[in-house]
Order: C-alpha cells, then structure tokens, then sequence
C-alpha cells in the first residue's frame, strides 16, 4: 500500500496525540468498562450471598505475584527510556525482564489454580469461587495477550528500529500503557479478592 | 512482500476480499448487512403467518420450515412450532440489530463516509478495519449455523435473560449466541475506536470542530456508546457463559425449581443482574441504532431544502447530552422486575429528561424545511417520512419511560410497535435514504427515481400496516409473547383480527422491496454510460466536492482539502451558485 495516515507517528498539533495513543487510551477505557462490570457484578453477588469464604486463597502467593507485576511495570517502563536514550541493548534486557515477570507471575497462578483443583475447589462450587475464577482468568487472559505482543516487540518486531525508531518507540509506549492497565486490575483484584 | 514499488496491482484477495481501504470495507459491512437485514426480515415473514393463522402450513416455505424443525428435532406438518417460532423470534431481534442496523450504520455508512466527509485518506487504523469487518464476519457466521444445530439456535429472546437462558443447557443454540456476541461485540469495539480516533485526528486543515457535518457528529457520539457500553454486556456475556459451560451460579438464584427438581447450581446468584448489565448495553444501543440515522437526515434535509441545518449548535449539543444520558436510563427496561420505587423515581426522571434531545433534534428538522424550496427526490422523501414516523416512535415512548403506565404496556405489543416505530420506518428509512442519496458516490451511477419513488411510497404504507395496529392490540393489553397471535388470550379477543391485516402488510412490505433490489441490479448493470457526475446533488460536503467521479482510488483525495466554512452553506445571498462548497476560499 502506498498511502500514508497522516499522524502515524508525528504528533497532531491540536491534539498533542499520535493516532495509536488516542486509540489505546480508548481501548483501555473499554476495558475499565469491561472489568468495572465485573466488579460491579462482585460487589452484587456479595452483598446478597449468605457466605464469602475467601479464607481459603492463599495471600502469600498472590502479594509475591503482586510485587512481580509491579515490577514487571517499572521495567516496562524502564525499556521505553532506553529506546527513548537510544539504547537498544538496554531496551532487550529490560523487555526481556518484563517478559520473565509475567512467565512467573502466570507461573505461580498456575500453582494457585491447581491447589484449588486439587481441593475440590470450582468455578461452579460457589458464588465466591465462580467470581474468582471468571476474573482473575480473564485478568490472566490479558496477562497472556500482553506477554505475546511483548514477545514480539522483543525478538520479530525489533527490526523495526532500524527503519523506523520513532515509531518502534511509540510502539513500547502503547504496549507499556497497556501492561500497566493489566497490573492496575490486578492492584484493584489483589483487595477485593483476597483481602477484603 | 518484497515488492514495494507503489505502482503494482494489488492482488485480487488483498484488494476485494481482505482489503484495508475503507471504502471497500465500507461496502463489504453494506452488501453483508443488507443481506442479515433481509434474512431477519424473512423469519419475522415466517412468524407472522404462524400469528395470523396459527399452526396451519406456511405456504411457499413450508417444506423448508418443516426441514430445518425436524433438523432441530421439532414436530412440524410444515407449520411454525411453538420451540421453532421463540427461535425465530430471538433470532429476528439479534440479527436485526447486531448483523444488521448496527453493521450497516456504523461499519457501512461510517466506515465509508467517515474519512471521505473530513478529508482523510483512510481510516486512522485500515488493518483493524480489516480485523473489524472478519470478526463481524465471523460472528455472523456463528449466529447463522446455530440455526442448523439440534435444538436450534437461541430461543429466550434477544435479551436472553436468566434462568430461562440458562436452564436450556441440553441444547447449544444459547452457547453459539454466546459466543457470536463475543465476536460481534469485538469487531464493533474495533471499529468504533477507529472511528473515533479518525475523526479526532484524521480531520484535514481547517474542519474545525463546528465545521464538522452533522453526520460526522453523530458517529462519533456513537461511537463512544458502543466503546463504553458494550464491554459490560461481555462481561456479562462471559459470566452467562461461565453459567453455562462452568456450572456457575451468577445468574441463578438458590433453590431453582425447573420442571418440578430443585436446579443442581450452587445457587446464589441473580437473574437481575443481567438485566442490570444487558440494558446497561442495550439502552446506549438504542441510541446506536438512531444517531447515525438522524445524522443521514440532516445531511439528506439541508442539501434538498437548500438552506442551512436550521440549530446546527443546538443538534451537536443535543446530541452530545443525549449520548451522556443514555448511560443512566438503563433501567426504564426494568420497571416490571420490582426492583423499588426508589430506582424506578430516578431512572423514570432520567428517561423524560433524554426525551428532550431528541425532541431537539426532530424540532431542528422541521425547522429546517420551513421556507426552503424542497427537492422531492427518493431521499428526500424517505428523509421527510422519517420525521413523523420516529415522532410517533419517540411520543408513543413516554408512556413506557413512566412506571405506572409501563406496567400495564410493558409484555404487550405496544412496546413492540413502539422500538420498531424508531427502528423501521425511522432507522431503516434513514438506511434507505443514505442508500439513495451516497449510490451516486459509490458507484457513479445514480438510482432510478421512479423505481425508488415507488419503493418508499409502499414501504410508508405498509410499515405503519403492520405497526400501526399493534399500538391498538397493546393498548387492549395482548401479549407480546404468545406463538399463537392471542387466540386463546381472552384480552386478545377484540382486536385479535388485525393479525391478518398486519401479516398481509409484511408480506407486502416484503414485495415492495422488489423495486429497492431491482433497482440496484438494474442500475449497476444497464447504466454503464451513464454520466458520471461527481456531486449530483450540488452539496457541499467534501465527499462531493474534493473527490474525483468514482470509483475512488485508495487514499480518496488526488490533493488534501482544504477547509475554510461550515458544512450547509446553501443558498448564500448574492452568491452565483445556491451552494458553497466547504473546501472554497
């Protein structure tokens, strides 16, 4: 194709905006739509059930996976400086450690979610277990959604800054806001699921 | 993919059938919902006869009928069965307004208009336009072959509400549903966030925000619903899934009692729930439904009054405020689930304060053609008809937005009559105008006027033929839900004749879209030679005037406009021409 979008990668005067930060900023605002109903759909469920026995997920795991996620943002961020300082090598080893965090932060979730099974522990065994399975599943959905777009800015897509630096950087800052929305959900899961 | 020269001939897959030019895209979301539009339209046909004569044969289409009952394991002698008819009548409703109207004002109208109305090139992201129209694609082709699975497709209704949605897990019409909508929702998410940030960002020099036309706002007002009212009925979507496939309680409450055995679940969970999340969707989607459509009115009624949108600030305020509303009037869907007087005082006060923007806008209309020299051609006139029609769906509304009258109308078939007063003759004339009005754009070849003069004269008729008496079977208090018309349904004895009068104007309105489909296979086949006009209708959006006769090559404009004056400058005193395009000095 040989047209051109204008503001790819410029930015629009009047809106101070390239076209992939609007559009991610937009996504993002469906998926605060998408979780908000399902905290809505768990603050009901709660207020009606009779019983909320969250006694049995285990906390120590989960706050690990919470400084995991967290960090795993800090080196996000840490590989769109480098890239922003023209530092290529910087930028892989910091991708790189974003990646590792989630591998492990899915990792221990798997540990978790088979100590359930293992308990006899299902979606269908009650209200509480239904709601935490649905959201921190869909919250592991997006971890693994954000784990392959990483990936890919990691090793295939990293050509691209040979060619077109401006726009690569661009492309880790849209990919970092993102991976801080899927650790935002889980700084609001973290409460209301285990400690609350 | 080595080949970057720009002259090469883009292969006929990547140009035709997996293309990333929005116009292409545009009609490909056009011919698609066209084609669920007729195909919803077909099974209502269906059901109307089993209402007007219940459980005899359909004629013409009877063996088909008996074929796919038997196929979904009903007992048919080439009649309607009851299983088949609830079937056919969540069916209708899904693919009217999900594979039909939605697709067709949004990824037809918008994705075609949208960049070519502000000067753009494309849209902001063609390949997620692409992605947008296959996953529509996709979910239409989940939603069509649940229909030949045992047990048929969905039957509880377009709003699917819990248990009844739920306690038919033997069969798996409801689970394709499910899933369908997952993918529906998604290609509309997709292409709603294109949309808006094309408008936003793509707009060329000079289209100030006041300067955009009419139909560009009500894209983007539309837009927005659909980013953030969709996502909560995935949510919901999902968690009726969980129900489903997981043994999950969300939507069920302890202690069910289905067919005479308390239900398995682990119970604690709540049918309202649903509902709170399905019309936190589906109210924004009404407003999905109309906008657009109002926004192909106004721009059909300023270039045939020849005069300016009469209160354009006022329409684009308007407009915004009622996109705003619609988020928190949710619940007037739900007056008759005894959810309190408390909730039904502040959602009924919100619902008569959002009948005010649109009484805004139909006012703005009126207005607008007093004084000016009006052009009776097709559009015009679908764009005229539209006016009382939607007001007889607007006003016939307020009754239904009140509680006390609402529990008495709500399972009848005045609400019926009422939504498709917005939708068909309002949101589907407005379709029909578009149609009319942009073919000359899309394809170079304007439309026969006296094939199409006929189409809506008979349209008109025989729309308010079938709606017009269901506001009078409401009224005496028939049930919206009986597959057999009422005829056992002692409020239903009255009025219970209008049926057959009613089904005779659907099947007519069916015939009277003969000339519509004739028209358009007649006229892109036989006109070859016909002159080619790039603005035939002398307006002064840049659609019609920056552009070159089509068809448009990918990137639209030969050189980027560039804008100096609003969009409805017509009829300037002391000008030579009663038009002034957009794009002049």
């Amino acid at each position: 194709m040989d047209i051109k979008i204008p503001f790819n990668e410029e930015l629009r005067p009047d809106t101070g905006l390239y076209n992939a930060k609007l559009g991610v900023w937009l996504f993002l605002a469906s998926e605060v739509m998408l979780f908000g109903a399902l905290f809505s759909a768990y603050v009901l469920l709660r207020v009606a059930a009779p019983i909320w026995d969250n006694s049995i997920l285990n906390i120590p795991m989960a706050t690990i996976n919470t400084v995991v996620l967290i960090t795993s943002s800090v080196t996000m961020i840490m590989s769109w400086v480098s890239l922003k300082m023209k530092n290529l090598e910087k930028y892989k080893l910091y991708m790189g450690l974003t990646i590792l965090c989630s591998v492990v932060f899915l990792i221990i979730k798997y540990f978790e979610y088979s100590s359930k099974f293992e308990h006899g522990y299902y979606p269908s065994t009650n209200t509480f277990l239904a709601i935490y399975f649905t959201m921190t599943g869909l919250h592991m959905l997006h971890v693994l959604g954000g784990i392959v777009v990483n990936f890919y800015l990691w090793i295939p897509g990293v050509k691209m800054w040979e060619t077109e630096p401006e726009r690569f950087t661009n492309r880790i800052e849209i990919a970092g806001l993102y991976w801080h929305f899927v650790d935002l959900v889980w700084i609001f899961l973290f409460p209301a699921l285990y400690l609350l | 993919m080595s080949d970057h020269s720009s002259h090469h001939e883009e292969s006929f897959l990547r140009k035709y059938i997996f293309s990333i030019d929005h116009k292409i895209i545009g009609i490909q979301y056009g011919i698609t919902s066209l084609f669920f539009l007729l195909f919803g339209f077909s099974l209502m046909l269906v059901m109307r006869w089993q209402l007007a004569y219940p459980d005899t044969p359909v004629p013409l289409v009877g063996g088909l009928i008996k074929w796919l009952a038997e196929l979904n394991g009903f007992a048919s002698n080439g009649n309607l069965p009851p299983d088949l008819y609830n079937v056919f009548g969540a069916m209708h409703g899904t693919i009217m307004i999900f594979l039909g109207v939605v697709p067709i004002v949004v990824g037809a109208f918008g994705n075609y208009l949208v960049p070519l109305q502000i000067g753009a090139p494309d849209m902001a992201f063609p390949k997620l336009n692409m992605a947008s129209y296959w996953t529509y694609f996709v979910g239409g082709v989940v939603m069509v072959v649940s229909f030949f699975i045992p047990g048929g497709a969905a039957n509880s209704g377009w709003t699917s509400y819990p248990p009844l949605s739920e306690i038919t897990t033997a069969t798996h019409g409801q689970t394709f549903w499910l899933i369908g909508m997952i993918f529906l929702i998604t290609s509309s998410l997709l292409g709603s966030m294109n949309i808006i940030v094309t408008i936003v960002q793509l707009r060329v020099e000079g289209l100030t925000w006041m300067r955009l036309p009419f139909f560009i706002w009500t894209q983007l007002i539309t837009s927005f619903l659909l980013v953030l009212a969709f996502p909560p009925l995935e949510a919901a979507g999902i968690l009726q899934l969980m129900d489903r496939v997981a043994g999950t309680s969300f939507f069920l409450p302890s202690g069910l009692v289905v067919g005479g055995e308390v239900l398995a679940n682990s119970g604690g969970g709540s049918p309202l729930l649903w509902q709170h999340l399905f019309w936190f969707l589906a109210h924004p989607e009404v407003y999905v439904l109309i906008l657009p459509g109002m926004g192909v009115i106004g721009e059909i009624i300023a270039n045939n009054t020849r005069k300016p949108l009469w209160g354009y600030k006022s329409l684009v305020y308007g407009i915004t405020f009622l996109g705003f509303m619609s988020f928190i009037v949710w619940a007037h869907h739900m007056f008759l689930t005894g959810m309190g007087q408390a909730m039904s005082v502040f959602f009924q006060t919100t619902t008569m304060i959002i009948s005010i923007p649109s009484v805004i806008v139909l006012t703005c209309f009126l207005i607008s053609l007093w004084g000016g020299s009006i052009r009776f051609n097709t559009p015009m006139l679908f764009a005229l008809s539209w006016l009382p029609m939607f007001g007889i769906g607007g006003l016939t509304g307020l009754p239904l937005g009140l509680a006390p009258p609402d529990i008495h109308l709500h399972d009848t078939y005045y609400v019926i009559s009422h939504f498709h007063y917005i939708v068909a003759p309002g949101t589907i004339f407005a379709i029909f105008a578009g149609i009319y009005y942009w073919f000359p754009k899309v394809t170079g070849k304007m439309l026969n006027e006296r094939l199409g003069k006929t189409h809506f004269w008979f349209s008109l008729i025989f729309m308010n033929g079938i709606f017009f008496p269901m506001l009078i079977q409401g009224l005496a208090g028939v049930s919206r839900r009986l597959a057999d018309g009422g005829i056992t349904y002692a409020h239903a004895q009255g009025v219970i004749h209008y049926n057959s009068f009613m089904s005779a104007s659907a099947w007519w309105l069916a015939v009277a879209q003969i000339p519509f489909i004739v028209n358009i296979i007649w006229t892109l086949i036989k006109k070859k030679d016909n002159p080619v006009d790039p603005n035939p209708w002398k307006a002064t959006t840049i659609e019609w005037t920056d552009t070159t006769s089509p068809p448009l090559g990918h990137g639209n404009f030969e050189k980027e406009p560039v804008v100096y004056r609003g969009p409805y400058e017509y009829s300037v005193p002391n000008e030579k021409e009663d038009y002034i395009p957009q794009t002049k000095k």
